[in-house]
């Protein structure tokens, strides 16, 4: 156990973190298992036609990944927050944004890798082609990364405020529509045997920018809802 | 004022100029009156007290290199409502400082302002001769914050709570967590998720993170909260150790503490 140095300092938040959401494990299983509702339930709102589910599905997974990624955002600084240990981050010497990261990627281990695992599956259950897997999962890998990051900057500048639920989901949503339309719009042009090379391109051109602005802009934000 | 010679001497005007190990004073000693101190400029770096330096050097050693902490005009606004202004505090190498006052006259938003948590109305907090934005980094360095809110997680055990703590806090470690714990008695309890504790025993884990790292500046809010007498006892004997080699307490307790042999000072907030 070194821990010395902000390296040392962000590998332990990140095990951390990852402990402590393997001790609650609730948090991540609901999320989860809202995903798998929300699409299993939309064959049977619109009817079973394999033509109807085969042109909705692209879309209707994106929308449930982003809606459960959503729901999970509260956890990435509520309980620190209420136990204080969010004070202990902001005083201690080390980069608070590299912190920040660090939290970031252990909510995403945990809240948003399962949709990328979980997506595959859920998009067969939609009679979504076997060619549009692989650029389902890629867009996903690249797509749920963003909206941990920037719900990071959301949830840090609500968390001090009591029931803030409805404020995160209007701060957040508005920048998560670019996400949802370019990641529902890779799927389906590869399901039609379309290029999917541009708009995959512009999900990592976001995922570098929220990769390196939005650590930072959640760090300023914690500061400001801690004063 | 050029045209003093710091000395020990007074010149004709009754001014004496004087350096000494925590700074310059200027002291105003009028015949038949008693000396009065008039102007004291502190120095960065100033050495504590040699009586109050013992036999940790390494501990010393910090404490000499660290700077005064240092409330200069500080005004606090919560709800409209003025908890204080022009307030001046200082905290000096070998101090402890114990803020006093009623429930709500802003303890707890003092020190959370001295922590560079929150921002002052109106004032600033220097550390050595540098206001606190500037050096965050390096204050950040030297302070450890006990707060209402300990930081100590429920889930975790008390050895992984401190462990993360000494990873986060870096530098040189003091202690091992056993150890620490162990001083705070807390042995048997190292492998049992803290929120299974009493409040008190979380405090303790709280308090524990103290000596897993070498900090010269103590900010500690309500310690003494739901610890029992010989929880008490355990932290007057930390701050007594503490401040004895060099370090700086700032603490506020509606509990009487006993401290022989500190350099006490008191503020008292709210009238």
């Amino acid at each position: 156990m070194s821990g010395t140095g902000p390296l040392g300092a962000a590998g332990a938040v990140l095990r951390r973190d990852l402990t402590l959401f393997f001790r609650h494990r609730s948090d991540i299983i609901n999320p989860l298992l809202f995903f798998i509702i929300v699409v299993t339930l939309v064959p049977l709102g619109v009817g079973p036609e394999e033509s109807t589910l085969r042109v909705m599905a692209p879309g209707v997974v994106w929308v449930a990944a982003l809606l459960a990624a959503m729901l999970s955002l509260e956890g990435i600084f509520r309980s620190d927050f209420d136990d204080g240990s969010l004070e202990q981050l902001v005083i201690s010497p080390q980069p608070l944004a590299l912190l920040v990261l660090a939290k970031v990627f252990a909510h995403w281990l945990v809240s948003g890798l399962p949709l990328v695992v979980l997506g595959p599956v859920l998009g067969a259950s939609l009679f979504l082609p076997d060619r549009a897997m692989g650029t389902l999962v890629l867009s996903l890998l690249l797509g749920t990364p963003i909206l941990s990051l920037i719900g990071a900057i959301g949830v840090a500048l609500t968390v001090g405020v009591q029931r803030g639920g409805v404020l995160l989901s209007l701060l957040v949503l508005p920048l998560y529509i670019p996400v949802l339309i370019f990641g529902a719009s890779a799927v389906s042009s590869a399901a039609a045997g379309l290029p999917v090379i541009g708009p995959l391109a512009l999900l990592g051109a976001l995922l570098a920018l929220a990769l390196t602005l939005a650590p930072l802009g959640a760090a300023a934000a914690l500061r400001i809802s801690l004063s | 004022m050029g045209r003093f010679r710091p000395g020990a001497e007074t010149d004709r005007f009754g001014i004496r100029i004087a350096a000494s190990g925590n700074g310059v004073h200027v002291t105003l000693c009028r015949p038949g009156r008693r000396p009065c101190i008039w102007l004291h400029l502190a120095t960065a770096g100033t050495v504590a007290d040699k009586a109050t330096v013992d036999d940790r050097p390494e501990i010393a050693a910090l404490a000499r290199r660290a700077p005064r902490l240092e409330a200069r005009a500080l005004e606090c606004v919560r709800n409209d409502r003025v908890l204080f202004h022009d307030l001046d505090a200082a905290l000096e190498p070998g101090q402890v400082l114990q803020v006093e006052g009623p429930n709500g006259c802003g303890k707890t938003s003092l020190l959370r302002i001295l922590c560079g948590l929150s921002l002052p109305g109106a004032g600033e907090v220097y550390w050595g001769d540098a206001p606190l934005p500037e050096v965050r980094a390096e204050y950040y360095e030297a302070l450890a914050y006990v707060g209402h809110r300990h930081g100590v997680k429920g889930e975790l055990t008390p050895i992984e709570n401190l462990r993360f703590h000494r990873a986060l806090a870096g530098g040189t470690p003091d202690r091992v967590p056993g150890d620490a714990l162990a001083h705070l008695g807390l042995e048997g309890f190292e492998d049992v998720p803290c929120r299974t504790l009493s409040e008190g025993q979380r405090r303790r884990v709280a308090l524990a993170r103290l000596l897993m790292t070498r900090r010269p500046l103590w900010i500690l809010d309500e310690p003494l909260t739901a610890l029992d007498r010989s929880g008490v006892a355990v932290v007057e004997g930390l701050i007594r150790d503490h401040a004895r080699s060099g370090g700086m307490v700032m603490i506020t307790t509606h509990q009487a503490i006993r401290l022989e042999g500190c350099v006490l000072g008191r503020l008292r907030l709210g009238g």
